[in-house]
Protein backbone atom coordinates (compact mmCIF):
# COMPACT_ATOMS: atom_id res chain seq x y z
CA UNK A 1 0.00 0.00 0.00
CA UNK A 2 1.38 3.40 -1.10
CA UNK A 3 1.24 6.54 0.79
CA UNK A 4 -0.89 7.96 -2.13
CA UNK A 5 -3.28 5.45 -1.55
CA UNK A 6 -3.51 5.72 2.07
CA UNK A 7 -3.91 9.33 1.74
CA UNK A 8 -6.79 8.81 -0.81
CA UNK A 9 -8.21 6.67 1.85
CA UNK A 10 -8.13 9.06 4.25
CA UNK A 11 -9.44 11.64 2.07
CA UNK A 12 -12.50 8.93 1.45
CA UNK A 13 -12.86 8.73 5.43
CA UNK A 14 -13.00 12.02 6.24
CA UNK A 15 -15.57 12.87 3.53
CA UNK A 16 -17.95 10.07 5.04
CA UNK A 17 -17.34 11.40 8.41
CA UNK A 18 -17.91 15.02 7.46
CA UNK A 19 -20.83 14.40 4.76
CA UNK A 20 -22.45 12.20 7.39
CA UNK A 21 -22.23 15.32 10.20
CA UNK A 22 -23.18 18.05 8.01
CA UNK A 23 -25.72 15.12 6.66
CA UNK A 24 -27.46 15.11 10.17
CA UNK A 25 -27.58 19.01 10.62
CA UNK A 26 -29.36 19.12 7.67
CA UNK A 27 -31.43 16.76 7.17
CA UNK A 28 -32.92 17.86 10.42
CA UNK A 29 -33.70 20.92 8.86
CA UNK A 30 -34.63 18.79 5.18
CA UNK A 31 -37.40 17.41 7.47
CA UNK A 32 -38.73 20.35 10.03
CA UNK A 33 -39.51 22.35 6.76
CA UNK A 34 -41.26 19.30 5.21
CA UNK A 35 -42.99 18.46 8.40
CA UNK A 36 -43.93 22.44 8.56
CA UNK A 37 -45.30 21.75 5.09
CA UNK A 38 -46.72 19.30 5.40
CA UNK A 39 -48.70 20.83 8.77
CA UNK A 40 -49.63 24.33 6.61
CA UNK A 41 -46.66 25.85 8.06
CA UNK A 42 -43.86 27.58 6.99
CA UNK A 43 -40.94 25.77 8.90
CA UNK A 44 -37.68 27.74 10.57
CA UNK A 45 -37.02 30.88 8.54
CA UNK A 46 -34.95 33.41 10.78
CA UNK A 47 -31.65 31.97 10.89
CA UNK A 48 -29.96 33.13 7.70
CA UNK A 49 -31.87 32.99 4.68
CA UNK A 50 -34.90 30.68 4.52
CA UNK A 51 -33.19 29.74 8.01
CA UNK A 52 -30.67 27.33 6.25
CA UNK A 53 -28.23 28.48 9.79
CA UNK A 54 -31.01 26.91 11.80
CA UNK A 55 -29.15 23.66 12.32
CA UNK A 56 -25.78 25.46 13.50
CA UNK A 57 -28.11 27.84 15.64
CA UNK A 58 -29.03 24.19 17.13
CA UNK A 59 -25.63 23.07 17.51
CA UNK A 60 -24.10 26.21 19.39
CA UNK A 61 -27.09 25.92 21.70
CA UNK A 62 -26.60 22.19 22.19
CA UNK A 63 -23.19 22.58 22.90
CA UNK A 64 -23.58 25.49 25.22
CA UNK A 65 -25.65 23.40 27.44
CA UNK A 66 -25.78 21.54 30.67
CA UNK A 67 -23.96 18.46 30.46
CA UNK A 68 -26.15 16.37 33.47
CA UNK A 69 -25.37 12.66 34.74
CA UNK A 70 -27.76 11.32 37.09
CA UNK A 71 -26.08 11.03 40.77
CA UNK A 72 -26.88 6.95 40.74
CA UNK A 73 -26.53 6.53 37.37
CA UNK A 74 -23.65 4.34 36.30
CA UNK A 75 -21.00 6.94 34.90
CA UNK A 76 -18.89 4.93 32.31
CA UNK A 77 -21.89 3.46 30.74
CA UNK A 78 -23.95 6.45 30.59
CA UNK A 79 -20.93 8.32 28.68
CA UNK A 80 -20.05 5.39 26.54
CA UNK A 81 -23.82 4.63 25.43
CA UNK A 82 -24.00 7.69 23.17
CA UNK A 83 -20.75 6.30 21.50
CA UNK A 84 -21.86 3.28 20.89
CA UNK A 85 -24.88 5.01 19.61
CA UNK A 86 -23.09 7.09 16.79
CA UNK A 87 -20.27 5.20 15.48
CA UNK A 88 -22.04 2.62 14.06
CA UNK A 89 -24.53 4.86 12.49
CA UNK A 90 -21.33 6.56 11.08
CA UNK A 91 -19.35 3.95 9.77
CA UNK A 92 -22.18 2.09 8.35
CA UNK A 93 -22.03 3.70 5.16
CA UNK A 94 -18.65 2.94 4.26
CA UNK A 95 -19.53 0.26 1.72
CA UNK A 96 -21.76 2.33 0.50
CA UNK A 97 -20.60 2.73 -3.55
CA UNK A 98 -20.86 6.17 -4.84
CA UNK A 99 -20.21 5.89 -8.46
CA UNK A 100 -17.55 4.00 -10.60
CA UNK A 101 -14.31 5.28 -11.16
CA UNK A 102 -12.58 9.07 -12.04
CA UNK A 103 -9.39 9.84 -12.70
CA UNK A 104 -8.02 12.01 -10.49
CA UNK A 105 -4.25 13.84 -10.58
CA UNK A 106 -3.08 10.63 -12.54
CA UNK A 107 -4.76 8.00 -10.26
CA UNK A 108 -7.54 6.10 -11.05
CA UNK A 109 -10.10 6.43 -7.74
CA UNK A 110 -12.83 4.07 -7.25
CA UNK A 111 -15.94 6.37 -5.74
CA UNK A 112 -16.03 4.37 -3.02
CA UNK A 113 -14.43 3.70 0.23
CA UNK A 114 -14.75 0.06 0.59
CA UNK A 115 -15.94 -2.99 -1.52
CA UNK A 116 -16.25 -5.46 0.67
CA UNK A 117 -17.54 -9.02 -0.18
CA UNK A 118 -19.42 -9.52 2.51
CA UNK A 119 -20.99 -5.58 2.47
CA UNK A 120 -24.14 -6.77 3.01
CA UNK A 121 -23.67 -8.89 6.23
CA UNK A 122 -21.08 -5.79 7.24
CA UNK A 123 -24.35 -3.78 6.34
CA UNK A 124 -26.57 -5.98 8.78
CA UNK A 125 -23.63 -6.18 11.50
CA UNK A 126 -23.09 -2.52 12.39
CA UNK A 127 -27.03 -1.72 11.96
CA UNK A 128 -27.52 -3.49 14.74
CA UNK A 129 -24.28 -3.03 16.96
CA UNK A 130 -26.18 0.77 17.65
CA UNK A 131 -29.08 -0.53 19.42
CA UNK A 132 -26.61 -1.59 22.45
CA UNK A 133 -26.10 2.11 22.67
CA UNK A 134 -29.46 2.63 23.10
CA UNK A 135 -30.09 -0.29 26.07
CA UNK A 136 -27.16 0.53 28.05
CA UNK A 137 -28.08 4.03 28.16
CA UNK A 138 -31.25 3.06 29.13
CA UNK A 139 -29.99 1.06 31.73
CA UNK A 140 -26.91 3.21 33.04
CA UNK A 141 -29.67 6.16 33.21
CA UNK A 142 -30.77 4.57 36.55
CA UNK A 143 -34.49 5.94 35.63
CA UNK A 144 -37.21 3.58 35.12
CA UNK A 145 -38.89 5.32 31.52
CA UNK A 146 -35.22 5.25 30.67
CA UNK A 147 -34.67 1.16 31.06
CA UNK A 148 -38.48 0.70 30.04
CA UNK A 149 -37.30 2.82 26.27
CA UNK A 150 -33.90 0.38 25.93
CA UNK A 151 -36.13 -2.39 26.85
CA UNK A 152 -38.53 -1.84 24.20
CA UNK A 153 -35.56 -0.86 21.70
CA UNK A 154 -34.35 -4.54 22.11
CA UNK A 155 -37.74 -6.01 21.65
CA UNK A 156 -38.02 -3.87 18.48
CA UNK A 157 -35.22 -5.11 16.83
CA UNK A 158 -35.13 -8.74 17.74
CA UNK A 159 -39.02 -8.81 15.74
CA UNK A 160 -37.18 -6.20 13.08
CA UNK A 161 -34.05 -7.74 12.41
CA UNK A 162 -35.22 -10.87 10.76
CA UNK A 163 -37.04 -9.32 8.14
CA UNK A 164 -34.35 -6.80 7.35
CA UNK A 165 -31.95 -8.98 6.82
CA UNK A 166 -34.24 -11.38 4.72
CA UNK A 167 -34.81 -8.69 3.02
CA UNK A 168 -30.77 -8.27 2.25
CA UNK A 169 -30.81 -11.69 1.46
CA UNK A 170 -33.18 -11.69 -1.58
CA UNK A 171 -31.71 -9.16 -2.95
CA UNK A 172 -28.20 -11.17 -2.69
CA UNK A 173 -30.03 -13.75 -4.63
CA UNK A 174 -30.77 -11.84 -7.55
CA UNK A 175 -27.67 -10.14 -7.70
CA UNK A 176 -25.47 -13.24 -6.95
CA UNK A 177 -22.95 -11.79 -4.95
CA UNK A 178 -23.11 -9.58 -1.37
CA UNK A 179 -20.82 -7.00 -2.32
CA UNK A 180 -22.80 -3.68 -2.49
CA UNK A 181 -21.28 -2.68 -5.88
CA UNK A 182 -21.65 -6.18 -7.29
CA UNK A 183 -25.41 -5.10 -6.43
CA UNK A 184 -25.61 -1.99 -8.13
CA UNK A 185 -24.06 -3.04 -11.18
CA UNK A 186 -26.23 -6.19 -11.40
CA UNK A 187 -29.32 -3.65 -11.75
CA UNK A 188 -27.53 -1.83 -14.34
CA UNK A 189 -26.54 -4.80 -16.46
CA UNK A 190 -29.35 -5.12 -18.93
CA UNK A 191 -30.03 -1.46 -19.32
CA UNK A 192 -32.97 0.87 -18.20
CA UNK A 193 -35.74 -2.93 -18.65
CA UNK A 194 -33.56 -4.65 -16.63
CA UNK A 195 -33.36 -2.28 -14.03
CA UNK A 196 -37.34 -2.61 -14.52
CA UNK A 197 -37.39 -5.87 -14.11
CA UNK A 198 -35.06 -5.99 -11.01
CA UNK A 199 -37.59 -3.51 -9.24
CA UNK A 200 -40.81 -5.36 -9.92
CA UNK A 201 -39.85 -8.42 -8.89
CA UNK A 202 -38.72 -6.36 -5.38
CA UNK A 203 -41.62 -4.56 -4.79
CA UNK A 204 -42.06 -6.56 -1.47
CA UNK A 205 -38.26 -6.96 -0.79
CA UNK A 206 -38.66 -2.80 -1.05
CA UNK A 207 -41.25 -2.30 1.44
CA UNK A 208 -40.36 -4.87 3.52
CA UNK A 209 -37.14 -2.61 3.64
CA UNK A 210 -38.58 0.64 4.40
CA UNK A 211 -40.47 -1.04 6.90
CA UNK A 212 -37.66 -2.89 9.05
CA UNK A 213 -35.46 0.28 8.12
CA UNK A 214 -38.02 2.41 9.52
CA UNK A 215 -38.01 0.57 13.28
CA UNK A 216 -34.37 -0.14 12.83
CA UNK A 217 -34.09 3.85 12.81
CA UNK A 218 -36.46 4.32 15.80
CA UNK A 219 -38.24 6.38 13.26
CA UNK A 220 -41.78 7.13 14.11
CA UNK A 221 -44.44 5.42 13.60
CA UNK A 222 -42.01 2.67 15.34
CA UNK A 223 -40.83 5.26 17.81
CA UNK A 224 -41.16 3.02 20.95
CA UNK A 225 -37.87 3.55 22.67
CA UNK A 226 -38.85 7.30 22.74
CA UNK A 227 -42.42 7.27 22.96
CA UNK A 228 -43.47 10.73 24.51
CA UNK A 229 -46.09 10.31 25.95
CA UNK A 230 -45.60 7.26 27.73
CA UNK A 231 -41.91 7.45 28.26
CA UNK A 232 -41.07 11.33 28.35
CA UNK A 233 -37.75 10.84 26.22
CA UNK A 234 -37.25 7.03 26.38
CA UNK A 235 -34.02 6.08 26.42
CA UNK A 236 -32.76 9.27 26.50
CA UNK A 237 -34.88 11.17 29.21
CA UNK A 238 -31.32 11.60 31.58
CA UNK A 239 -29.30 13.06 28.24
CA UNK A 240 -28.36 16.60 28.08
CA UNK A 241 -26.41 18.69 25.71
CA UNK A 242 -24.18 17.31 23.46
CA UNK A 243 -24.70 13.50 24.72
CA UNK A 244 -28.19 14.22 23.92
CA UNK A 245 -27.06 15.68 20.29
CA UNK A 246 -25.04 12.98 19.76
CA UNK A 247 -28.12 10.27 20.38
CA UNK A 248 -30.11 13.06 17.97
CA UNK A 249 -27.11 12.53 15.21
CA UNK A 250 -27.13 8.98 15.30
CA UNK A 251 -30.84 9.02 14.89
CA UNK A 252 -30.57 11.31 11.84
CA UNK A 253 -26.98 9.49 10.33
CA UNK A 254 -29.14 6.25 10.29
CA UNK A 255 -31.79 7.75 8.34
CA UNK A 256 -29.32 9.07 6.03
CA UNK A 257 -27.80 5.77 5.70
CA UNK A 258 -31.08 3.62 5.78
CA UNK A 259 -31.72 5.90 2.53
CA UNK A 260 -28.96 5.54 0.82
CA UNK A 261 -28.76 1.72 1.63
CA UNK A 262 -32.46 1.47 -0.13
CA UNK A 263 -31.76 3.53 -3.21
CA UNK A 264 -28.36 1.54 -3.47
CA UNK A 265 -29.91 -2.13 -2.95
CA UNK A 266 -33.31 -1.19 -5.06
CA UNK A 267 -33.05 1.99 -6.61
CA UNK A 268 -30.10 1.49 -8.84
CA UNK A 269 -27.82 3.18 -6.27
CA UNK A 270 -25.51 5.66 -8.49
CA UNK A 271 -27.02 4.19 -11.77
CA UNK A 272 -29.10 6.95 -14.35
CA UNK A 273 -28.57 8.33 -16.99
CA UNK A 274 -25.36 8.98 -18.75
CA UNK A 275 -23.35 7.58 -16.04
CA UNK A 276 -21.27 5.20 -18.68
CA UNK A 277 -19.54 8.64 -19.75
CA UNK A 278 -19.23 11.09 -16.57
CA UNK A 279 -18.57 9.15 -13.95
CA UNK A 280 -19.45 12.21 -11.66
CA UNK A 281 -22.75 11.87 -12.40
CA UNK A 282 -22.80 8.96 -10.19
CA UNK A 283 -22.81 10.68 -6.88
CA UNK A 284 -25.60 13.18 -8.02
CA UNK A 285 -27.81 10.31 -8.54
CA UNK A 286 -27.24 9.21 -5.10
CA UNK A 287 -27.52 12.08 -3.66
CA UNK A 288 -30.91 12.89 -5.42
CA UNK A 289 -32.19 9.15 -4.63
CA UNK A 290 -31.59 9.76 -1.29
CA UNK A 291 -32.96 13.08 -0.83
CA UNK A 292 -36.03 11.18 -2.58
CA UNK A 293 -35.98 8.37 0.75
CA UNK A 294 -35.44 10.80 3.73
CA UNK A 295 -38.59 12.71 2.25
CA UNK A 296 -40.33 9.20 2.29
CA UNK A 297 -39.02 8.80 6.13
CA UNK A 298 -40.21 11.98 6.32
CA UNK A 299 -43.43 11.88 4.94
CA UNK A 300 -44.59 8.43 6.55
CA UNK A 301 -43.56 10.12 10.25
CA UNK A 302 -45.83 13.24 9.18
CA UNK A 303 -48.89 10.75 8.07
CA UNK A 304 -49.04 7.57 10.34
CA UNK A 305 -49.59 7.33 14.54
CA UNK A 306 -47.21 5.31 16.49
CA UNK A 307 -47.94 1.55 16.72
CA UNK A 308 -48.72 0.05 19.48
CA UNK A 309 -46.26 -1.63 21.66
CA UNK A 310 -47.98 -5.13 20.69
CA UNK A 311 -49.07 -4.51 17.85
CA UNK A 312 -45.73 -3.61 16.76
CA UNK A 313 -44.34 -6.93 17.55
CA UNK A 314 -47.23 -8.95 16.43
CA UNK A 315 -46.38 -7.02 13.08
CA UNK A 316 -42.95 -7.79 13.07
CA UNK A 317 -43.36 -11.66 13.58
CA UNK A 318 -46.64 -12.34 12.09
CA UNK A 319 -46.95 -9.99 9.15
CA UNK A 320 -43.81 -8.79 8.25
CA UNK A 321 -41.28 -12.31 8.63
CA UNK A 322 -44.10 -14.66 6.81
CA UNK A 323 -43.76 -11.92 3.83
CA UNK A 324 -39.95 -11.35 3.92
CA UNK A 325 -40.15 -15.13 3.53
CA UNK A 326 -42.36 -15.27 0.44
CA UNK A 327 -40.31 -12.31 -0.87
CA UNK A 328 -37.34 -14.87 -0.70
CA UNK A 329 -39.15 -17.48 -2.15
CA UNK A 330 -39.96 -15.18 -4.73
CA UNK A 331 -36.44 -14.04 -5.34
CA UNK A 332 -35.14 -17.41 -5.51
CA UNK A 333 -37.69 -18.58 -8.10
CA UNK A 334 -36.73 -15.77 -10.38
CA UNK A 335 -33.06 -16.79 -9.45
CA UNK A 336 -33.78 -19.94 -11.45
CA UNK A 337 -35.84 -18.80 -14.48
CA UNK A 338 -33.24 -16.23 -15.41
CA UNK A 339 -30.49 -18.13 -14.24
CA UNK A 340 -28.70 -15.72 -11.95
CA UNK B 1 -58.26 -2.92 3.04
CA UNK B 2 -55.94 -1.94 5.21
CA UNK B 3 -53.07 -0.67 2.19
CA UNK B 4 -55.46 1.25 0.83
CA UNK B 5 -56.69 3.43 4.03
CA UNK B 6 -52.44 4.13 4.75
CA UNK B 7 -52.35 4.73 0.61
CA UNK B 8 -55.04 7.46 1.27
CA UNK B 9 -53.41 9.08 4.72
CA UNK B 10 -50.09 9.49 2.61
CA UNK B 11 -52.24 11.31 -0.34
CA UNK B 12 -53.70 13.04 1.87
CA UNK B 13 -50.63 14.68 3.77
CA UNK B 14 -48.57 14.77 0.71
CA UNK B 15 -51.51 16.65 -0.77
CA UNK B 16 -51.16 19.06 2.14
CA UNK B 17 -48.01 20.22 1.25
CA UNK B 18 -48.95 21.82 -1.67
CA UNK B 19 -51.80 24.34 0.16
CA UNK B 20 -50.79 27.59 1.67
CA UNK B 21 -49.12 27.76 4.41
CA UNK B 22 -51.18 29.71 6.92
CA UNK B 23 -48.18 31.03 9.06
CA UNK B 24 -48.69 34.84 10.24
CA UNK B 25 -44.73 36.01 10.09
CA UNK B 26 -45.79 37.68 13.74
CA UNK B 27 -43.50 40.64 14.57
CA UNK B 28 -43.83 41.75 10.46
CA UNK B 29 -47.53 41.28 10.11
CA UNK B 30 -50.06 41.07 12.71
CA UNK B 31 -53.47 39.74 12.69
CA UNK B 32 -56.49 42.74 12.78
CA UNK B 33 -57.96 42.38 16.79
CA UNK B 34 -61.65 42.07 17.45
CA UNK B 35 -63.76 45.00 18.10
CA UNK B 36 -64.12 43.62 21.73
CA UNK B 37 -60.58 41.70 22.23
CA UNK B 38 -59.57 42.32 25.84
CA UNK B 39 -55.86 43.41 25.78
CA UNK B 40 -53.49 46.69 27.98
CA UNK B 41 -55.97 48.70 29.78
CA UNK B 42 -56.29 52.46 28.72
CA UNK B 43 -57.35 55.29 30.66
CA UNK B 44 -59.80 57.75 28.12
CA UNK B 45 -60.09 61.31 28.16
CA UNK B 46 -62.63 63.43 27.03
CA UNK B 47 -62.44 65.57 23.78
CA UNK B 48 -61.40 68.89 25.89
CA UNK B 49 -58.28 66.71 27.24
CA UNK B 50 -59.67 66.49 30.78
CA UNK B 51 -59.38 62.64 32.64
CA UNK B 52 -62.23 60.49 32.55
CA UNK B 53 -60.98 58.72 35.44
CA UNK B 54 -62.25 60.84 38.57
CA UNK B 55 -60.24 58.47 41.23
CA UNK B 56 -63.27 56.29 42.11
CA UNK B 57 -61.39 53.52 42.79
CA UNK B 58 -64.45 51.30 42.32
CA UNK B 59 -62.32 49.13 39.08
CA UNK B 60 -60.41 48.22 42.10
CA UNK B 61 -62.93 47.39 44.18
CA UNK B 62 -64.47 44.83 41.18
CA UNK B 63 -60.76 43.80 40.23
CA UNK B 64 -60.98 39.72 41.17
CA UNK B 65 -57.07 39.92 41.45
CA UNK B 66 -56.85 42.86 43.03
CA UNK B 67 -53.85 44.22 40.37
CA UNK B 68 -55.51 47.93 40.22
CA UNK B 69 -54.37 50.36 42.70
CA UNK B 70 -56.16 53.84 42.82
CA UNK B 71 -55.23 57.14 44.77
CA UNK B 72 -57.40 60.13 44.35
CA UNK B 73 -56.41 63.44 44.89
CA UNK B 74 -58.51 66.85 45.00
CA UNK B 75 -59.60 68.53 41.39
CA UNK B 76 -59.50 72.52 42.18
CA UNK B 77 -60.44 75.03 39.31
CA UNK B 78 -56.31 76.23 39.30
CA UNK B 79 -55.17 72.26 39.08
CA UNK B 80 -57.75 70.56 36.99
CA UNK B 81 -57.01 67.00 35.88
CA UNK B 82 -60.47 65.47 35.45
CA UNK B 83 -64.79 66.87 35.89
CA UNK B 84 -65.66 65.77 38.97
CA UNK B 85 -64.41 66.60 42.41
CA UNK B 86 -61.27 64.27 42.13
CA UNK B 87 -58.77 62.69 40.37
CA UNK B 88 -56.73 59.96 40.37
CA UNK B 89 -53.09 60.98 41.40
CA UNK B 90 -51.86 57.86 41.16
CA UNK B 91 -53.17 54.53 39.11
CA UNK B 92 -51.05 51.57 38.64
CA UNK B 93 -51.91 48.14 37.18
CA UNK B 94 -49.74 45.26 37.87
CA UNK B 95 -50.22 43.20 34.96
CA UNK B 96 -48.51 40.27 36.49
CA UNK B 97 -51.82 39.84 38.15
CA UNK B 98 -53.94 40.95 35.94
CA UNK B 99 -56.76 38.78 34.19
CA UNK B 100 -57.93 40.53 31.23
CA UNK B 101 -61.17 39.88 33.32
CA UNK B 102 -62.88 43.46 31.73
CA UNK B 103 -64.71 43.96 35.46
CA UNK B 104 -62.74 47.28 35.70
CA UNK B 105 -64.30 48.53 32.41
CA UNK B 106 -67.72 46.84 33.82
CA UNK B 107 -67.23 48.94 37.20
CA UNK B 108 -66.00 52.51 35.66
CA UNK B 109 -68.85 55.27 36.35
CA UNK B 110 -66.99 57.24 33.66
CA UNK B 111 -65.98 54.52 31.08
CA UNK B 112 -62.61 55.71 31.63
CA UNK B 113 -60.69 52.46 31.48
CA UNK B 114 -61.53 50.58 28.64
CA UNK B 115 -59.62 47.52 27.97
CA UNK B 116 -57.69 48.36 24.32
CA UNK B 117 -55.87 45.96 21.33
CA UNK B 118 -52.36 46.05 22.69
CA UNK B 119 -51.25 42.22 23.93
CA UNK B 120 -47.70 43.39 23.40
CA UNK B 121 -47.15 43.02 27.18
CA UNK B 122 -43.54 41.53 27.88
CA UNK B 123 -41.31 42.24 30.55
CA UNK B 124 -37.76 41.49 31.86
CA UNK B 125 -38.59 42.26 35.56
CA UNK B 126 -41.13 42.33 38.17
CA UNK B 127 -41.20 45.96 38.99
CA UNK B 128 -41.51 46.52 35.02
CA UNK B 129 -44.96 45.03 35.46
CA UNK B 130 -46.47 47.53 37.03
CA UNK B 131 -47.90 50.04 34.68
CA UNK B 132 -48.32 53.64 35.98
CA UNK B 133 -50.74 56.04 34.76
CA UNK B 134 -48.18 57.59 32.56
CA UNK B 135 -48.42 54.70 30.86
CA UNK B 136 -51.80 53.51 30.39
CA UNK B 137 -53.45 57.04 29.71
CA UNK B 138 -53.76 58.45 26.08
CA UNK B 139 -52.76 60.99 24.72
CA UNK B 140 -54.28 64.32 24.48
CA UNK B 141 -56.81 64.17 21.23
CA UNK B 142 -56.46 67.06 18.59
CA UNK B 143 -58.10 70.33 20.15
CA UNK B 144 -57.55 69.64 23.65
CA UNK B 145 -55.46 70.68 26.56
CA UNK B 146 -53.01 68.57 28.28
CA UNK B 147 -53.76 67.89 32.34
CA UNK B 148 -53.83 69.78 34.76
CA UNK B 149 -55.73 72.46 32.99
CA UNK B 150 -56.69 75.47 34.93
CA UNK B 151 -60.00 76.53 34.29
CA UNK B 152 -62.44 79.15 34.97
CA UNK B 153 -63.99 79.11 38.12
CA UNK B 154 -67.44 77.72 38.69
CA UNK B 155 -67.65 75.77 35.40
CA UNK B 156 -67.11 72.44 36.81
CA UNK B 157 -69.40 71.89 39.78
CA UNK B 158 -70.41 68.31 39.78
CA UNK B 159 -68.91 66.00 42.34
CA UNK B 160 -68.97 63.12 39.69
CA UNK B 161 -69.29 63.98 35.82
CA UNK B 162 -73.01 63.84 34.01
CA UNK B 163 -73.73 60.30 33.59
CA UNK B 164 -74.43 58.62 30.15
CA UNK B 165 -75.87 55.09 29.33
CA UNK B 166 -73.55 53.01 28.11
CA UNK B 167 -72.53 53.12 24.40
CA UNK B 168 -70.96 50.55 22.09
Amino acid sequence: MTAAVLIEYIIKSGIILLGMTVGFAYVTYYERKALARIQSRIGPNRAGPWGILQPIADAVKLIFKEEFVPAKSDKLLFLLAPVITVIPALIITAVVPWGRSVTLFGHQIHLYLANVNVGILYLGAVASISVYGIVLAGWSSNNKYAMMGGLRSTAQMISYELALGLSFVSVTLLAGSMSLVDIVEAQGAHGFLGWIIWNLSQPLGFIIFLIAGMAETNRSPFDMPEAEQELTAGYHTEYSGMKFALFFMAEYIKIIAISMIASTLFLGGYLGPFVDKIPWLGPIYLFIKTLIMIFVFIWVRATFPRFRYDRLMAFGWKVLLPLAFLNMFIAGIITVLVGG
Amino acid sequence: MFIVELGRGLWTTLRMMFEKPVTVQYPEVKRPMHARFKGRHNLHRYENGLEKCIGCALCAAACPSDAIFVEAAENTDEVRYSLGERYASTYEINMLRCIFCGYCEDACPTEAIILGDNYELSFTDRRQAIYTKEMLIMPVPAGGRPTPQKVEPGKFDRSIPAMENPKD
